[in-house]
């Protein structure tokens, strides 16, 4: 039984799968499907001879739960490996944003000197909007779009968290 | 036509042939016109026509429970294969190793809703263990083999294959693959336990004083010898030995250190041994929430080992000292092996103080029920049949779903394992006939008892025509009480007694049933008429429908109320006053 005061704590969970149809819905369907959350989703082929994808889940849940997580995903057929890269020791997490923000005069000026602080990029600009490309760990993405909601903000698209452990460590 | 060039069709009854399958059970469609053309080309694969999809995933669960053998289903695409869903979540549920084969619109209409489409992959991805699309019939070969591996090994499980009907009757290129070249890149379950850790286990039990084995389906599952490794077991450690709804039979019912099955409606004796235990040794089961009763009371000071094949059953629900991920029969070959070397005894006197306060709780007779003479109670009726026909050398039981099924878990007692078949997990009405049918199949000359209700059994009663097609002597054994009778049991004790449409009108006339079919029929009413009903039941071989006139009053006791302890049993209907069930209770199914 998990004491109802037991932190909830998120968690960076990477999986190889085959890249086979189906393999994303699988994993979706079993989040959905057994309750949990999922915070942030990233799939992409990594390996084209072998034909592997690799999934990127942050979620939140208990101990308990976060090994249960685990446990499911391991079960799933096309599965090769699953990682808790939050227990496993130090990672890296990267997210990219692409921030767009509509305005004139000082705001718009002023956005682009917050850019810079924050090392983003102009990819696109108008007379009355620029669209900037930001790369970073969450925290730093949420800053920057909060800084840019008083100066216009009107879209953002996110790709959601890539993570890679740090060292010469393989993931599964 | 080279003899490489075969055709979806004919690839896939090859690869079921290299697979040992000796049956299907089916039912044809347009979708799947061309694999039937195969298999009426051919002798070595009998085929059984059910008369519902439902019907042939059950008595695939039948033939494969009872055997041991992945069971396979053929069905058509949309209705056929939505029809076998339930059937493919029950195996699921409890563990059945299956292969069901759908039909499926050619690729090209997939998606465009075409004439009986449906999405099955999509569909059945929650209540499979895995499913395949076969786009490309070069594929095909090799998928079917890795679906009997997938379906078999591990926890078993179903597998979906589907099928369109334009791979069906493509022509291969690529030449047919053997089951011995077909290697999983990403499956593979672990079968063998960490030695480490069962030898921590052995040392936890040798430290018991008050031990209990708890066991469940998982050994069935492993196979004979498991069961008869845990039959070791338990009696090289002494301990006592209680049972899930699905592991009956994996530990003989008869032995002196079973303490009978456990749970809801399990004896008095498991359910206080399982609270005032000091060790827990769970095998092959996982902790449902049938067996557990109140979560946060749940055997509160004992430590637990779990042994499971599958990583994900351990601490889900329960969390555990030691669990142990490993094949519950080669876990069991080590720590036999372990226990015994290391000379390990549970300390002797203060077991010999758990069994006398097992016995205790054992003649509490929590089993016992008030016989009358009047009327048949429904509990009697199955005792009879028990006593009856436990001479005979091979006797398998099913059931439905309900009281009559919990009645039979309780008072039909099995020593071997694979003799009893019900449906556990996701506890689906209709299962027993059909169920039955595939058992009979597996083992003609056996006697083959669906212990029924009238509610039930009206779920799946079409089967009766493919028992009668197929000379199948299933015994259908009704114990009718004219109600859903669990459905109005939890009324009674949860609902003030107000019985919302659980009443069986306008039953029909099960005697004339059987006949109308081209079966016998039978009835006892009195009490004086029940052994000579089960008798003739027992001596006709054909298919028998008898319908018991129980006492429609009768509830299941023991029980553990929902939202209850395991030290908080109720054993009759008059008891339910002391123990109010909680409002959190109420909530729990």
């Amino acid at each position: 039984m998990t004491p109802i005061n037991e932190i909830q704590n998120a968690h960076t969970i990477s999986v190889l799968v085959d890249n086979e149809p189906g393999v994303l819905a699988r994993v979706i369907g079993l989040f959905a499907g057994r309750g949990y959350n999922i915070e942030s989703l990233t799939v992409a082929e990594v390996d084209v001879t072998e034909n592997y994808s690799r999934i990127t889940i942050v979620t939140s849940g208990t101990p308990m739960i976060i090994e249960q997580i685990k446990a499911q995903l391991g079960r799933l057929v096309p599965v090769h490996g699953v990682n808790d890269l939050t227990v496993e020791g130090p990672h890296v997490e990267r997210e990219l944003a692409l921030v767009k923000v509509r305005g004139v005069g000082e705001k718009r000026v002023e956005s682009l000197r917050i850019a810079d602080i924050f090392r983003a990029r102009a990819v696109d600009s108008t007379n009355e909007s620029f669209i900037f490309e930001i790369v970073g760990d969450t925290g730093k993405l949420n800053a920057f779009i909060e800084l840019m909601r008083p100066l216009g903000l009107v879209d953002v698209s996110r790709t959601g968290i890539a993570a890679i452990s740090r060292g010469t460590g393989v993931l599964e | 036509m080279t003899k490489e060039q075969m055709n979806g069709a004919q690839i896939l009854l090859k690869a079921l042939s290299d697979q040992g399958v000796e049956v299907i059970f089916g039912y044809p469609g347009g979708a799947v016109l061309p694999i039937y053309d195969e298999i009426f080309k051919q002798n070595k694969i009998r085929h059984v026509l059910v008369r519902q999809e439902g019907g042939a995933v059950h008595a695939a669960e039948g033939y494969a429970r009872s055997t041991g053998k992945v069971g396979v289903v053929l069905v058509t695409s949309g209705p056929g294969a939505t029809n076998a869903v339930t059937g493919l979540l029950d195996a699921m549920m409890d563990s059945i190793p299956l292969v069901c084969i759908c039909g499926q619109v050619p690729t090209h209409l997939i998606g465009n809703d075409a004439f009986q489409e449906a999405d099955t992959t999509g569909i059945t991805r929650p209540c499979t263990k895995h499913n395949y699309l076969i786009k490309d019939v070069d594929d095909l070969s090799r998928r079917v083999h890795e679906a009997f591996l997938v379906a078999r090994s591990g926890r078993p499980g179903p597998v979906v294959i589907d099928l369109p009907k334009d791979v069906a009757m493509g022509k291969a290129d690529t030449p047919y693959l053997p089951p011995a070249k077909v290697v999983h890149k990403s499956y593979k379950p672990q079968i063998k336990g960490d030695i480490k850790k069962i030898e921590e286990a052995v040392k936890i039990m040798a430290s018991a004083k008050r031990p209990i084995i708890y066991a469940g389906g998982g050994v069935i599952n492993s196979g004979p010898a498991a069961s008869q490794l845990l039959t070791q077991l338990v009696h090289a450690t002494e301990f006592p030995c209680t049972l899930t709804l699905m592991g009956l039979g994996a530990f003989p019912a008869s032995d002196k250190q079973f303490v009978g099955m456990l749970g809801m409606h399990g004896t008095y004796e498991a359910n206080m041994a399982m609270h005032d235990c000091d060790v827990m040794v769970c095998i092959g089961a996982r902790f449902d929430d049938r067996v557990t009763g109140r979560l946060d009371a749940f055997s509160p000071n004992s430590r637990k080992i779990h042994i499971d094949i599958d990583p994900s059953s351990i601490n889900k629900n329960i969390r555990v000292e030691l669990g142990i991920v490993g094949d519950v029969g080669h876990v069991l070959e080590d720590m036999i092996k372990i226990w015994k070397s290391g000379q390990n005894r549970a300390d002797a006197a203060a077991l010999k103080s758990w069994w006398k306060q097992i016995d205790k709780w054992r003649g509490r007779k929590s089993l016992s029920y008030a016989h009358d003479d009047s009327i048949i109670k429904p509990q009697y009726a199955v005792e009879r049949l028990y006593e009856l026909t436990k001479k005979r050398e091979e006797v398998y039981i099913t059931t439905e779903v309900g009281q009559h099924q919990m009645w039979a878990a309780q008072h039909f007692h099995f020593d071997k394992p694979n003799h009893w078949l019900t449906s556990g997990g996701l506890g689906t009405m209709g299962y027993g006939l059909p169920a039955a049918m595939g058992v009979q199949i597996a083992h003609p000359d056996a006697l083959v008892v669906d212990i029924a209700g009238e509610a039930s059994i009206l779920m799946n009663i079409q089967e009766m025509a493919t028992l009668i097609q197929y000379r199948l002597p299933v015994k259908v054994f009704i114990l009718n009480n004219q109600y859903m009778g669990m459905v109005r049991q939890w009324q009674e004790l949860l609902h003030g007694g107000r019985y919302a449409e659980s009443y069986m009108d306008a039953l029909p006339d099960f005697v004339k049933l059987a006949e109308a079919f081209g079966g016998v029929g039978l009835r006892a009413e009195k009490v004086s008429q029940l052994d000579d009903v089960i008798n003739e039941m027992v001596a006709t071989d054909r298919p028998v429908i008898v319908d018991v006139a129980v006492d429609q009053k009768e509830n299941v006791f023991p029980m553990i109320p929902s939202g209850a302890a395991h030290n908080e049993m109720i054993f009759g209907t008059d008891d339910k006053s002391d123990n109010p069930i909680s409002e959190e209770g109420m909530v729990l199914v």
